[in-house]
């Protein structure tokens, strides 16, 4: 696939990304490994070790390791360019697409290597859906739309199995009472809260394990991001979420943990409550008082 | 239904998946795999069919320019001179090369000559009368027979016409070096000729020459003008959408309805005459038009608004904007353009068909009001012909004509690597 | 004064012009205190007097070239007594070319009527006498610019804007000459169709199955009328467009979405410049390819197989039209497809879809209407692609949709019918004429279509 990826445009600027304020020395060596907080987790969904991505010679990631539990909301966040984006598309193996980019390290799903050359990339996806930045519905009908997942795995066997699914996914995202008289209409007539509501009900409707969200709300109004949230809310029930977000407010409305993320470094992970009123680590407090960002 | 049912039906579909993937993918590179085969066939077929064309086969013969055998008693009488006989000398000399030969045998031998030979004697003599009585070592071209047989001896292609005697003369005469393969150039001196042997492209190159002349001339300072108003100057209104409409529709108009634009106007209406380069040049101005206008105007868009701004802001007037700033940014892109639309019009044939740049011409044009053909069309009438050693010398003239269009296309990619700039 | 002398001159006397100009509006300037209290640079004063020169001058002179010819041959056609005028325009055509004919000298005078000889010689004069008006004319109205311009250099003149207006004015014209080209293609087919529809009637062209215009030259002839059917030339040449097509829809669509899909950096790098290759090889390079090598294969393959097959094969033609047009289809469709949006692909991908499964049922069917404007387009060239149907599919106005037989396209038709001996006026050059009609509204219509359903497509994803 020759368009460049939006991600690869953040990652490009690592280098110009904004420097910390000068005069609190902190360099490379001493962020790189040095996550502080509470990173790690007891049977985790995701085990990550000394992860490194790399866009060609740029180093976009530099040796994160982080636990992600299950069914826990998570939160990544940090200012722009600081590889939050990147970081979640490895999950589900989203940067194979993009030439240049080359992920060392250790990333487990349920003690499973992700990147295992004899791993199946169609069967993790199924297992790890993604919504991303922008909502991305298919020029189809609204029900074509949430069917194409179930559709192309073979999860219905019957027509009535399939509207099962459909609806169960539209109820899932919030979206059944607003679209159940017009299934058949195209999916970009939708308002964009809408829209990505239904792309929402489109990565639930292949029953995910864990759902990764890349900024869910950045193209949305106020009161549609509300509805989101609620929607999050709903979902960490019977998923695990984890969710990259610019808004440090969301992260503290929806997430049960926080990480930091700065530079290509994981400065800080630690339950969101204390990472908001009581951070560890300099740069993240800088961070959450508005000093940069 | 659990995460876990759900994995497994995801395992099961996937190995029917994977071979549609596989499927897909195969038909893929199968459909490159036979434009790439169809491009290699078409080179392949008309270089093998073709490069025997730039192979010239020549006699090197001892010629006794002995006034007698040519019944030449007085060569200043210029009716006595034009009654000649010119062959004699020739057969005398093909006698003393090949001793086993007699009189009777003069028909068979006279076959193995091209029938300009005489005409390059007495052009010869016509030319300096103080060889009469000596002999000169003279070349000329073979006939087609003996030229087939010599180049196509184990092509089923080609049916050998020589008898089993002439034959046996050819085989010793090339033993002895008397019969030999050179570079072909008259194939690059002479004009068309009815005698494959003699046939050229020179004509045709001259006569595409020309007329790219007029077309460059007319369609590149007539496009960039159009492509300058409609990009800086033309309001929005009906007007300019319609101007563009057309200009996007002449693009995919088939050439042929050119051709008939052509006869029409230029030759019916303005009288202008039929085979000329000129009525060629302004027929493919219309047609390329459109072409040039079209990359023009992408040239034009790419130039940053930032410099027009810039010279706006200083209190340049618009057309002063336009020409000192705008234009020679966009410059390389619109010469790139041309090139490319010029390398259409030469490869272009069909309207030139109907503006009668199909007859048979055989002087070289001198102008563009002469009567010419050019290389498509040269190429066409070649086709045309039942004999195999035209056919030769239209593969090979489209190997020239490909030579042409790759290096406009070569320098077309090379003037936009070195000249275009990156915003 | 020859024309090609002519041209010359008048650059000669533009330059004087502005050299001219440019010195009296320094010579203007000077006491005033520098060229600053001119209204305009110097350089806009002396391109002021050059259009003044030039312009005039060149529009009389090109008139007068394209006119002159005309102009005479009526008066000469005129001038000839009551019994020898042509009743017409064929008769016209043939005195005329005996006229010019004797005066060029390639007729001796002692073979025409008397009346003929004195109009050659009138002739003679005449071109003689318009050369030399012109080149009067063209010389004084030069001048007589320049000078005027010349007079009218003052400081309080805004010189630039008139030469912007006036440069603005062209450039106008020039974009405008798309509109005229396409009057011009209407108004050269127009008159004879209308003129052949007075000898042959709609209903016969239209659903007429015989085509054999071969007019007799006696009236008193057998089938002296000629048959004008258009039917098996609309079949011939939709067979051969449908054979095309088969060719390169799939191979042109399948080879773009391989390239921008699937293969890697390197191999686009590759393919891509062959293919554009294959897009710049001549058609007269392929109809050679066709007529010479495709349509012997064809029929060597067929007899072979036990099939009768014509030498000259629908097939063959079709087959070479349909490799002419893989390029074609391949780069507009690649430019279609890299139109849907990444996000769509992404998409799609992070539901655990296939490659292939994101391409046949998300991308493909986001990128249908392009990929069918861009189909439109390619038919409307097979449609009007001459070359490779006149060197190989031959005259023979089957009615037939036996691909291994021969037909006969409206292109082959047109080429034939006008190219070699031509009777003006006769129904079987007319018919051309009709055909070339034909050609141009259907071409046209795909066009329109094809380019409107592009750009809506295009407008979606802006």
């Amino acid at each position: 696939m020759n368009t460049m990826n939006p991600v690869i445009d953040q990652d490009a600027k690592v280098e110009k990304a904004p420097e910390p304020p000068a005069g609190n020395g902190i360099n490379d060596a001493d962020l790189e490994g040095r996550t502080v907080g509470r990173p790690f987790a007891d049977a985790p969904k995701f085990s990550l070790r000394d992860v490194e991505v790399f866009y060609g010679e740029t180093r976009a990631i530099k040796r994160i390791s982080l636990d992600i539990a299950r069914n826990e909301v998570i939160a990544f966040i940090g200012p722009s360019g600081c590889g939050k984006s990147t970081f979640l598309r490895c999950l589900n193996r989203m940067n194979d697409s993009i030439d240049i980019c080359r992920v060392k390290g250790q990333l487990q799903l349920d003690g499973h290597d992700i990147y295992d050359p004899k791993r199946d990339v169609v069967e993790l996806r199924a297992r790890v859906g993604m919504v991303f930045q922008k909502p991305n519905p298919f020029p189809k009908s609204i029900y074509d739309n949430v069917a194409y997942g179930p559709r192309i795995h073979g999860l219905a066997n019957r027509k009535s199995d399939l509207d099962d699914i459909v609806e169960r996914s539209l109820r899932g995202a919030g979206l059944w009472n607003e679209v159940k008289d017009r299934l058949d209409t195209p999916g970009t007539g939708l308002s964009g809260g809408q829209q990505q509501r239904l792309c929402i009900a489109r990565a639930i409707a292949v029953s995910p394990e864990v759902v990764l969200m890349d900024e869910p709300c950045s193209a949305l109004d106020p009161i549609a991001t509300a509805r989101i949230e609620e929607l999050i809310a709903e979902l960490s029930e019977s998923y695990t979420i984890i969710i990259v977000t610019h808004s440090m407010q969301q992260a503290a409305r929806v997430s049960d943990r926080t990480a930091y993320f700065h530079l290509g470094h994981l400065v800080e992970v630690n339950e969101t409550n204390k990472v908001f009123t009581t951070p560890q680590h300099p740069l993240t407090e800088s961070y959450i008082t508005g000093r940069f960002g | 239904m659990n995460n876990q049912q759900q994995a497994e039906l995801v395992r099961q579909s996937l190995k029917r998946r994977y071979r549609k993937e596989r499927r897909f993918r195969l038909y893929g590179i199968l459909a490159i795999a036979i434009a790439l085969a169809a491009l290699v066939t078409l080179f392949a077929d008309i270089i093998g069919k073709g490069y025997t064309g730039f192979i010239k086969t020549t006699i090197t013969l001892e010629v006794p320019l002995d006034p007698q055998t040519m019944y030449l008693e007085d060569a200043t009488d210029k009716d006595a001179f034009n009654m000649a006989d010119f062959k004699a000398p020739l057969l005398t000399a093909l006698h003393n090369v090949l001793p086993e030969t007699g009189k009777g045998d003069n028909r068979d031998l006279g076959h193995l000559l091209s029938s300009y030979a005489a005409n390059k004697v007495r052009d010869t003599l016509e030319a300096d009368l103080s060889l009469l009585g000596t002999t000169q070592t003279m070349s000329f071209l073979v006939s087609d027979d003996v030229s087939v047989y010599v180049k196509h001896a184990d092509d089923p292609n080609y049916s050998i016409q020589l008898s089993e005697k002439q034959q046996r003369w050819v085989d010793r005469l090339q033993e002895r070096g008397i019969i030999q393969n050179s570079f072909n150039d008259v194939f690059f001196e002479n004009g068309d000729s009815r005698d494959p042997g003699h046939a050229g492209v020179l004509g045709a190159i001259v006569g595409s020459l020309l007329t790219m002349v007029v077309t460059l001339l007319l369609s590149f300072p007539i496009g960039v003008a159009a492509a300058i108003y409609l990009e800086e100057f033309a309001p929005q209104n009906r007007l300019t959408d319609f101007i563009e409409v057309n200009i996007n529709n002449l693009a995919a108009v088939p050439s042929i309805i050119f051709g008939l634009l052509g006869l029409a106007v230029f030759i019916n209406l303005f009288g202008l005459p039929r085979s000329v380069p000129l009525v060629g040049g302004l027929v493919l101005t219309l047609m390329t038009l459109p072409t040039i206008i079209i990359s023009s105007r992408a040239a034009i868009k790419s130039v940053p608004p930032s410099i027009r701004e810039a010279a706006e802001g200083i209190g340049a007037s618009r057309m002063q904007v336009v020409l000192h700033h705008v234009l020679p940014l966009a410059l390389p892109g619109m010469l790139t353009g041309s090139i490319i639309g010029m390398a259409q019009a030469l490869g272009e044939t069909a309207p030139l068909l109907l503006i009668g740049m199909v007859a048979f011409i055989v002087d070289v044009p001198s102008g563009f009001v002469d009567s010419a053909t050019v290389l498509p069309v040269q190429i066409f009438l070649w086709a045309g012909s039942p004999e195999l050693a035209f056919i030769e010398r239209a593969s090979a003239a489209i190997m020239v004509l490909l030579t042409f269009l790759i290096a406009m296309n070569a320098l077309a990619i090379w003037l936009r690597r070195r000249l275009e700039r990156r915003w | 004064m020859q024309p090609g002398n002519l041209f010359p001159l008048v650059v000669v006397l533009i330059a004087i012009a502005f050299a001219l100009g440019y010195a009296r509006s320094r010579a203007i300037a000077t006491p005033l205190g520098g060229i600053r209290h001119l209204k305009s640079l110097p350089f806009y004063y002396a391109a002021r007097a050059s259009l003044w020169c030039g312009l005039p001058a060149l529009i009389i002179f090109a008139l007068w070239l394209g006119f002159e010819d005309k102009v005479i041959q009526t008066m000469v056609i005129g001038s000839l007594p009551a019994d020898l005028q042509p009743d017409s325009p064929g008769r016209a055509s043939l005195v005329l070319s005996q006229i010019s004919n004797v005066a060029s000298g390639a007729l001796s005078p002692k073979f025409v009527p008397e009346p003929i000889a004195g109009a050659a010689e009138r002739l003679m004069a005449l071109r003689a006498e318009s050369k030399m008006m012109m080149t009067l004319l063209v010389i004084c109205v030069a001048v007589l610019g320049a000078f005027v311009a010349w007079l009218r250099i003052a400081p309080h003149i805004n010189a630039r804007e008139k030469v912007e207006s006036t440069l603005r004015k062209i450039f106008f014209m020039c974009a405008g000459l798309a509109i005229l080209t396409t009057v011009g293609i209407i108004f050269s087919v127009i008159f004879e169709t209308i003129h052949f529809f007075n000898k042959v009637s709609f209903v016969e062209f239209f659903f007429g199955t015989s085509w054999s215009p071969q007019t007799a030259i006696r009236a008193d002839q057998v089938g002296s009328s000629g048959a004008f059917g258009m039917i098996p030339l609309f079949v011939g040449t939709l067979l051969i467009s449908g054979i095309a097509m088969l060719v390169a829809v799939p191979v042109g669509l399948m080879s773009a979405i391989y390239l921008s899909e699937y293969a890697s950096r390197r191999m686009r790098g590759i393919v891509k410049p062959l293919l554009e290759l294959l897009a710049g090889v001549p058609t007269v390079v392929y109809g050679f390819f066709a007529a010479l090598t495709v349509a012997p294969f064809i029929a060597d393959a067929a007899s072979w197989l036990g099939i009768d097959a014509s030498t000259e094969s629908a097939l063959a033609a079709g087959l070479v039209m349909g490799i002419m047009i893989i390029p074609f289809v391949s780069s507009l469709s690649d430019d279609v497809i890299n139109a849907v949006p990444q996000t769509m692909r992404d998409g799609s991908l992070a539901l655990g879809a296939t490659q292939a499964e994101t391409m046949t049922k998300v991308i493909f069917p986001a990128a249908l209407p392009g990929i069918m404007g861009g189909i439109l387009l390619a038919v409307s060239r097979a449609i009007g692609e001459t070359m490779i149907v006149v060197m190989a599919a031959g005259l023979a106005a089957n009615l037939t949709i036996n691909p291994l037989e021969a037909v006969t396209t409206v292109t082959v038709q047109i080429v034939t019918l006008l190219t070699g001996d031509q009777e003006f006026d006769s129904a079987k050059t007319l018919s051309a004429f009709a055909l070339g009609m034909m050609l141009f509204i259907v071409t046209l219509a795909l066009n329109v279509l094809a380019l409107h359903v592009v750009r809506k497509y295009r407008e979606q994803y802006e």
